[in-house]
């Protein structure tokens, strides 16, 4: 099936959309139970009674969890329920072991909130958050058979319940509307946006690689002009920010194909695909599906206390795009230049950096030069690139103290990226220091003085300009590893 | 010393203490008289004896070593089949967990076992708590020693009737509408319904969540408040256990005096369906309470009479939520795995066949009353049928201290009599449900043979939430006076076996 | 009130995973028809302005710290296992999401 354009699309339809955003919170235990939730430890080794949904077992609410819940409530703008519930979704899926997931329903814990992010080209977009609300998560399963690792045609599957009852915050959008062509760039800057809180907040590290992050992308397509929402698909576990904008133009496309030829969009679930950025139908959302929720009776309310909001809300971290004003500004930015950094994902690497003593223009030297470039060039975040702000400082300090020069230190850096060491080590191992011993230093200026009369003469003369050609000749005889500025003012001097 | 097994646990503990018994020797007594009479009754599907023997044996050792013993310490007890014993098999009378062994203690067995009580082994039930009868266990009908033809109540059947047949001195069962206290009427022993949330339901495997409630079920009044004692108190592994003490029961039971209190009448529960044998008796313990210095009054609450009604909702509701977790996945029965079939059809393929026809009744019956469309007017309404009650029991309360009615509208019925009519099975929780709805606490205990069969009836009392200490004062006095009277306790005018 | 038809019995045995046989469908739906019969009497109070209870008990705002509490070995974790493997617990082919 060949897709209309996205041109084409938006020309006939208006996209609306929702995005549901599962953070799972990295508190040290689960949700309900004691259960430690690090990561990678061997299969159904961080289990109990509770989540594994064992006859008799009972949950209690983990306070970090609620704290959490409220926190980012908070920082979105939302309202905190003065009391509220947990509820039973009740359902049949191997992976809950209770066969229902502990959630809320028509109580969340946080509600009626927004979240502003800002475009590329810097215009600032209101995304209205509908609720926050908490759960748990499910265990994993390994489809054995078949195709590799896929549910269809496994003959059989393993389950771990390692992952069931991490606490999870879901975060629902109100229908964002009146996106127009840039619905993608939208959604995308909205999950961007709400990673960069969740890890201000200090309450996940957020990582979408790693499914510590999760966006489902519900989308509808109506006719330009009109009000009325059209049939939405729910394309699931879309988990990069890449994918949150890839998933959305493709469905704008394919609704449009659908629409235009006349059919009907049928309310499913949508799974995306990494490598052709398509979705393909999941499950079909009949009227037989009734999670037939009910208050959990095993849990009494939460009804957090005025004060406590408070005095939650008054240890808020700097949000976001506060920080970034006032990085720009520290930074002495313009719009433009801060526009790139913040397309680069270069802020934090950037301010870890000065953190770490450089100076502002040199770690953002770095970042946006040399490294942005590495990871461009390999399709990675520059975050992951395997370098850390303390060691991009270190040879800015190198630097400062002329112990290299610019050369030397993108051979540094080059060194450290290739995992020799930490900067010190590659300057010895690869014998890269400044030659800044005076005497060596010396003798090289001397000879280069006494290989070359007639310039020497020149200089004599007052002829100044013409020291380049026996910089060029000291650098040559001491490979570049002598600071160029220095080399100059030693020849001059000799020469007064 | 063949009369080991008539000891009161009060008794037994002093007597182990003095030394003049070895917790061995009570143990074994017991395990004897288990084997002599259980093929008849049913009481227990599981008898461990070398855990009880081991239990026994560290009390001995404990007592060797001059170490202080807890007021139990020895005392045999049978424990019902819905709580988790870790390593002891833990079934619930149903097929769905026949063989599961559970890897961890509910609260309340960690309890038992630190207070040292010697645990007997688990007895026969209706299957995951759901029945009156104990004709619903998935392992045959427990029998009523009074008469082996009839019912010994339920679901608690089994704790009930080792009690009554002498198998043990203390039982624990579970009460989430009637089930410890129903038993007791009709097997003419002691149970009680402690406040709901002072007896941790931590590994008692769940029917409906906020009714269900653990509680001591004993031959004597003071018996049941030193089983309450130990197992009730605040349990962080719940949250919905009360964080407050426990009101001092033993004391209460030991007081025998009621001149200047207060009880209530509950008018509702008499009339049409209730056996004249029973309101007999009733009558003369209303009497009995005047000549003991109280003051009898008549109370209305008329939201008890929707209570029947709310309950077969709620139950059912919360009943087909926790029961999901039955689905051949992770322990418990699979049935139909071949290798060709999915899990959701593995899933209800052993539901089908793990399950009885009262828990699939149940089941689908809460399905219905959750369902989106019938939530408000079935569900919905049950909850606010709650508030009724509960307000009704405030009003009540703000008169007078206790409340009494009938335990049971009738004595024991024949085996098989109301097997497949549900509404009359259920009518036999008339009277003690409002109590599982509202959560205050409640007790059944013997006060007579109806006349025309000669089988015991239960007097109810029932008191405001925290104030258990009220059943107790009340039960011991009217125990005490009816021993007094009787020249013995009823169950000396039990048949033997 | 409405009775409950077989279909809808039908229905919500396929919503709890019940294989019900048949007869038990007939003999179900006539029973549950009688029960629900009953119990409907509790929706007189639909409309009235009372507060439901869910819970008998006021309590709120029981949390616990947030730390680890020893877990099960996993095997004790899979000691009930219909099957296991690598682990992990083994179940039968499982349709629908990914
Ligand atoms: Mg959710
Ligand atoms: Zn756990």
């Amino acid at each position: 099936m060949s897709l209309v354009s996205y041109e084409e699309a938006l020309a006939s339809y208006d996209p609306v959309m929702g995005l549901e955003v599962h953070v799972e919170l990295g508190t040290k235990t689960k949700m309900f139970c004691g259960c430690s939730t690090e990561l990678g430890a061997e299969p159904n080794s961080q289990t109990c009674p509770t989540c594994l949904g064992l006859p008799g077992s009972l949950p209690v609410v983990n306070a970090v969890g609620v704290e959490s819940a409220i926190r980012i409530g908070l920082a979105l703008n939302c309202e905190i329920a003065e009391w509220c519930r947990f509820a039973r979704k009740n359902y049949f899926y191997p992976d809950m072991p209770k066969n229902f997931q502990t959630s809320q329903y028509d109580e969340p814990i946080a509600f009626n909130g927004y979240l502003d992010v800002q475009l590329e080209d810097g215009e600032v977009f209101r995304v209205e958050i509908e609720r926050a609300h908490m759960e748990e998560d499910t265990g994993k399963s390994t489809h054995i058979g078949g195709a590799t690792g896929r549910i269809h045609g496994a003959e059989y599957s393993l389950l771990d319940y390692n992952r069931a009852g991490i606490p999870l915050i879901e975060i629902v959008t109100k229908p964002i509307e009146g996106a127009g062509h840039r619905a993608p760039e939208v959604a995308k800057a909205y999950v961007a946006e709400l990673r960069e809180l969740i890890k201000a907040l200090g309450v996940s590290e957020a990582r979408m690689d790693k499914g510590q992050m999760r966006c489902d992308v519900n989308l509808s397509l109506r006719p330009n002009g009109t009000e009325k929402f059209g049939t939405r698909s729910e394309t699931k576990n879309v988990n990069s920010l890449r994918s949150v904008e890839r998933a959305a133009r493709f469905e704008i496309m394919r609704h449009a194909t659908v629409l235009t030829d006349g059919g009907t969009i049928i309310q499913e679930t949508r799974h995306f695909h990494e490598e052709d950025g398509s979705t393909t139908s999941g499950r079909i959302k009949d009227n037989a599906e009734d999670y037939r929720y009910f208050p959990e009776p095993d849990l009494v309310p939460v009804a957090p206390a005025r004060e406590w909001v408070e005095e939650l809300r008054a240890g808020l971290p700097e949000l976001p795009r506060v920080r970034r004003a006032r990085l720009q500004a520290e930074w002495g930015l313009n719009d433009q230049d801060m526009q790139s950094v913040l397309n680069a994902g270069a802020v934090e690497s950037i301010s870890e950096t000065i953190a770490a003593g450089a100076p502002a223009d040199q770690a953002r030297k770095w970042w946006m030069g040399e490294l942005a470039r590495r990871a461009n060039e390999t399709g990675t975040e520059l975050s992951e690139q395997p370098i850390t702000p303390a060691q991009v400082a270190r040879v800015c300090a190198l630097v400062a103290e002329g112990k290299l020069n610019d050369k030397l230190a993108r051979q540094v850096i080059e060194g450290v990226l290739a995992g020799e060491g930490e900067p010190d080590q590659v300057v010895e191992k690869r014998g890269l220091a400044v030659v800044s011993d005076d005497s060596a230093l010396g003798a090289a200026v001397d000879q280069a003085i006494a290989d070359n009369p007639d310039v020497a003469a020149k200089i004599r003369d007052g002829k100044v300009q013409a020291v380049g050609a026996l910089v060029g000749a000291v650098m040559k005889a001491t490979r570049g590893q002598a600071d160029a500025a220095k080399v100059k003012d030693l020849i001059l001097e000799k020469l007064a | 010393m063949t009369d080991l097994i008539k000891y009161t646990a009060a008794e037994t503990a002093s007597a182990i203490a003095k030394g003049e018994v070895s917790a061995v020797e009570v143990a074994q007594a017991h395990l004897d008289r288990i084997n002599a009479v259980d093929k008849k009754v049913n009481a227990f599907l599981h008898v461990d004896s070398e855990g009880a023997l081991a239990a026994a044996r560290k009390v001995d050792d404990k007592r060797a070593k001059g170490e202080q013993l807890s007021p139990l310490a020895g005392v045999p007890l049978a424990l019902k089949d819905v709580f988790t014993t870790k390593g002891i098999p833990t079934t619930c009378g149903s097929k769905m967990l026949e063989g599961w062994i559970p890897p961890y203690d509910a609260t309340l067995t960690r309890r038992l076992k630190d207070a040292d009580v010697v645990i007997l082994g688990k007895t026969n039930m209706d299957e995951f708590a759901m029945g009156s009868s104990t004709e619903n266990s998935a392992y045959g009908p427990t029998g009523n020693p009074w008469d082996l033809t009839r019912i010994p109540g339920g679901s608690g059947g089994g704790s009930a009737a080792a009690l009554a047949a002498f198998e043990a001195p203390l039982a624990i069962g579970t009460d989430t509408g009637g089930s410890i206290r129903q038993p007791g009427a009709v097997t003419g022993t002691v149970g009680v319904k402690p406040t709901y949330g002072s007896v941790s339901r931590y590994g008692l495997v769940a029917f409906s969540s906020s009714l269900d409630q653990g509680g001591p079920c004993a031959r004597t009044v003071l018996d049941a408040a030193l089983l309450h004692e130990a197992i009730a108190g605040h349990d962080p592994l719940d949250s919905t256990s009360i964080d407050a003490p426990v009101p001092a029961v033993v004391e209460a039971a030991k007081m025998r005096d009621i001149r200047g209190m207060r009880i209530g009448i509950v008018k509702e529960f008499a009339g049409e369906g209730y056996q004249a044998g029973v309101m007999q008796r009733f009558n003369e313990s209303v009497e009995l309470l005047r000549e003991l210095g109280a003051e009898v009054v008549e109370v209305s609450c008329p939201s008890f009479t929707l209570a029947l009604p709310a309950y077969y909702l709620i139950a059912p509701s919360e009943c087909s939520s926790n029961l999901a977790r039955f689905d051949a996945m992770r322990y418990g029965l699979r049935v139909g795995d071949d290798g060709t079939r999915s899990a959701e059809q593995v899933t209800a393929l052993t539901r089908e066949a793990g399950f009885g026809d009262e828990v699939k009744r149940r089941i689908i019956l809460g399905t219905y009353a959750l369902s989106s469309g019938y939530y408000d007017a079935y569900y919905g309404s049950a909850q606010k049928v709650r508030t009724l009650i509960s307000r009704d029991f405030d009003a009540a309360f703000a008169g007078v201290d206790v409340l009494i009615s009938p335990t049971t509208p009738t004595t024991a019925f024949p085996i098989g009599e109301r097997a497949d009519d549900p509404m009359a099975m259920y009518l036999a929780d008339l009277c003690t449900i409002p109590s599982n709805l509202a959560g205050n606490a409640a007790m059944s205990l013997p006060c007579g043979l109806a006349p025309e069969d000669n089988l015991p009836v239960g007097l109810q009392i029932i008191a405001p939430a925290m104030a258990d200490d009220r059943l107790y004062r009340v039960g011991g006095a009217v125990e005490a006076a009816l021993n007094d009277k009787w020249g013995h306790t009823l169950l000396e005018e039990a048949p033997a076996l | 009130m409405p009775g409950i038809t077989r279909e809808e019995v039908a229905h919500l045995a396929r919503l709890s995973r019940l294989e019900l046989q048949a007869e038990e469908l007939d003999h179900f739906a006539e029973q549950l028809d009688v029960i629900i019969g009953a119990v409907a009497r509790v929706s007189e109070v639909a409309g009235q302005d009372v507060p439901p209870t869910s819970h008998p008990l006021p309590l709120s705002n029981v949390m616990r710290a947030d730390e680890v509490r020893q877990s099960l070995t996993p095997e004790q974790a899979l000691s009930g296992a219909p099957a296991s493997e690598d682990q992990r617990f083994r179940v039968p082919q499982i349709l629908g999401e990914d």
